[in-house]
């Protein structure tokens, strides 16, 4: 019987049973539950696969390449912009190559349904040069990964799964493979092969270009990719990815005309390419994400008749679905009915109980004498500070930024200037900033809100229990200027006074609000009564 | 979303295709969520169903099915809990969600929560929701009861008999009151 699985979690099945020893990672949306999934698996547990939450996207690429340094088989999954804090690794990874298979797991987020911006992987592996798997259906999902480490092995370089909210948190049924056994461990061949000193790394460098072209036979052979011949001639398609279904969903295979290409495994497989370009007039492509494989056909002197979102074909941002599809097509689009205007807006919110709450409104009482506008905020469920009624925060830019930015503004004279950055925030990237603060005696105040979780993505443990105050005092900050607070109603009157003294104060100052996730609360305590009974 | 799990259950056992779309991250503090659930004894391409091609929209908040009307075919029925979520300080007026619910052709409007309270069964009132979509989807009334076996077996026969019964009061309320 097929088992019905989320995209992330058959691409997390699709690992185990091909023989995977570890999966590393930082919660993310979209990314979250394929290692969820892992770490609730009875088959990983028993396989002892390694699945425990890693402190960042950086530490978990390199991880993944330490596993596949000694001969296993490995997986690094992230956010897309989780890639960003892993491009040092990712990049250098393709260079050294690897020795057991190693998998990337790239989640984008087109429409930035819950992130920052919608930045497409796929340019990253391109910039890598190494392949891309991207699957359209949650059966791909499964059999990608399967597959993938294969495939990383035979070119020795580590491969990207590139997948997107829409088919990360779709469920559709998956037929399983049977399980492989997971690698020996064993040491590189060449014992030189992961020192990327010039000397050698010019030498692997021309290595990874040398396979590139092996890399497009590959794709060329791939069975994801896929030519679908058409009678037709005024259009071919090349749809790639998840935008092929977008595709099928107005064209079923046996009503279309038009010559298509099914694109899931790159770099492009260019015969195909080469073949549908010499028979159609005009080229339509279809891709969830940035105008990538548009802009490499059109090219910069627009030679080619290509259209799609450079055109106005398709918009040129947010996802795709059915009916930007059709509509690409001339098809006329069922519109529904309207929706009444009484329907107002329900935006997310901080939860009833939520111990960021008390923060902000002691933060808001404690700042008010000195104005608006000096309040950097970072990444996690406290970034819904800056809605109303708090309306307490002034930026959120990337994981860790709080503190660095804060210290930039009181460089350039905001003073005082204010942090607010979680638990799991500050050991993911934020420490590093609290240094720079300490050594330029940066006159910033830090508030960690810590909730001893990792909550926006549904409470995953946080690297920084029970470290924080050690982290602190170890890079210097003042044991006079940190404070523990426990963030509740009735403590407002005395955390407004501590606030209040600190942003006064002419140097680092670190305050920790801590009290549990409220939601983390609940779970514990009815998995305590259970455990009970 | 244990509805969509529930309908998910059902379809399998039926031996069709299911794909379903959620929703996950930041919009599960306490914003607007949906899922897409696709069900058919074809294969289905996109994950996302196309404006104006839902025959259901399956609603647990009356607000909440008003905002998805774009996705229901002409043909398609809303079924929604009519006891209202307010986490919001602007929630509209009750009874002119009402009169906009009402104003549809095909409409099945049913206070669960009040049902399952009178159940005994609190907590059941989204099983009482899926009872009443069950007339509207191409299932028979049996695969239904097999998914809440499959989905509450391992909490015991009590837990199990409470959602046969909250799957029938819904399914009975549906069945007397659709046009």
């Amino acid at each position: 019987m097929q088992k019905l699985l989320l995209g992330a979690e058959a691409v997390a099945q699709g690992a185990i049973d091909g023989g995977m020893s570890g999966v590393y990672a930082y919660p993310g949306t979209p990314s979250t539950e394929i290692t969820e999934y892992i770490q609730g698996s009875p088959i990983a547990r028993e396989r002892k696969i390694h699945s425990m939450w890693s402190a960042n996207e950086k530490t978990a690429m390199e991880a993944a390449l330490g596993m596949s340094y000694a001969g296993k088989r490995s997986m690094a999954c992230m956010k897309h912009v989780g890639m960003n804090v892993a491009a040092d690794c990712f990049m250098n990874a393709s260079i050294t190559g690897v020795n057991g298979g190693m998998l990337v797991v790239a989640a984008d987020d087109p429409s930035m349904h819950s992130s920052q911006n919608e930045q497409d992987s796929r340019f990253y592996a391109k910039f890598a040069m190494i392949p891309v798997l991207e699957p359209s259906s949650q059966q791909e999902c499964y059999d990608m990964t399967y597959n993938g480490f294969d495939l990383s092995e035979k070119y020795n370089v580590p491969v990207m799964v590139r997948i997107t909210t829409r088919i990360a948190h779709s469920r559709a049924g998956i037929n399983q493979l049977a399980m492989k056994a997971e690698n020996e461990m064993s040491l590189p061949k060449n014992p030189t092969q992961f020192v990327l000193l010039p000397a050698i790394a010019r030498k692997n460098y021309k290595k990874l270009l040398a396979i590139q072209e092996d890399l497009v036979k590959a794709s060329e052979e791939s069975p994801w990719n896929k030519y679908f011949e058409g009678a037709d001639k005024s259009k071919g398609i090349i749809a790639c990815g998840i935008a092929y279904n977008y595709f099928r969903e107005n064209f079923p295979e046996e009503t279309c005309p038009y010559p298509v290409i099914k694109v899931s495994q790159y770099p492009l497989p260019r015969k195909m390419i080469n073949k549908l370009a010499a028979e159609v007039d005009e080229i339509i492509v279809l891709e969830d994400g940035y105008p990538i494989v548009e802009e490499l056909l059109k090219g910069y002197l627009e030679k080619e008749a290509v259209r799609g979102r450079l055109d106005g074909t398709l918009p040129r941002d947010g996802e795709l679905n059915p009916g930007l599809v059709a509509a690409a097509f001339g098809f006329k689009v069922e519109a529904g009915l309207a929706i009444p205007e009484l329907v107002v807006g329900r935006p997310p919110a901080m939860c009833t109980g939520c111990s960021h709450i008390d923060v902000y409104t002691a933060l808001n009482v404690a700042i008010e004498k000195y104005g608006k506008g000096r309040v950097f905020a970072d990444i996690g469920c406290y970034t819904l500070g800056a809605l109303p009624p708090y309306n307490a925060i002034n930026s959120c830019v990337d994981m860790g930024a709080s503190i660095t930015m804060a210290k930039g503004a009181a460089d350039s004279g905001l003073v005082p200037a204010v942090a607010v950055i979680g638990d799991s925030t500050f050991t993911h990237s934020g420490m590093t900033g609290l240094i720079d603060a300490v050594l330029g005696k940066a006159p910033i105040t830090i508030i960690i809100s810590d909730n001893e979780s990792t909550s926006m993505t549904g409470g995953q443990d946080s690297s920084a229990v029970g470290l924080i105050e050690n982290i602190c005092l170890a890079v210097g900050v003042e044991p006079e200027h940190l404070h523990v607070l426990l963030p509740l109603k009735k403590n407002h009157d005395e955390m407004v006074e501590i606030i209040s003294r600190e942003l006064a104060y002419d140097g680092v100052s670190v305050i920790i609000p801590r009290r549990e996730c409220i939601q983390k609360a609940v779970r514990r305590k009815k998995t305590e009564a259970k455990l009970k009974k | 979303m244990s509805i969509a799990a529930a309908l998910g259950a059902a379809a399998l056992r039926n031996k069709l295709s299911i794909k379903q779309a959620e929703t996950h991250g930041m919009s599960q503090r306490g914003g607007d969520v949906v899922s897409h659930m696709r069900i058919s004894d074809k294969p289905i391409h996109s994950d996302l169903i196309p404006t104006g091609g839902a025959d259901m929209i399956l609603s647990v908040e009356p607000l909440e099915a008003l905002r998805y009307l774009p996705f229901l075919s002409p043909k398609g029925y809303v079924v929604t809990n009519t006891t209202p979520f307010k986490n919001i300080k602007n929630y509209p007026e009750e009874q002119s969600i009402m009169d906009q619910l009402n104003k549809l052709p095909h409409v099945i409007t049913i206070d669960a929560d009040k049902m399952a309270a009178d159940m005994n069964a609190k907590r059941s009132s989204n099983i009482i929701m899926l009872g009443a979509a069950a007339p509207f989807l191409d299932m028979s009334y049996q695969s239904f009861e097999d998914g809440i076996r499959d989905i509450f077996g391992r909490k015991g026969d009590d837990v199990v008999t409470m959602n046969l019964d909250a799957l029938k009061a819904g399914f009975d309320f549906s069945m007397k009151n659709k046009k």
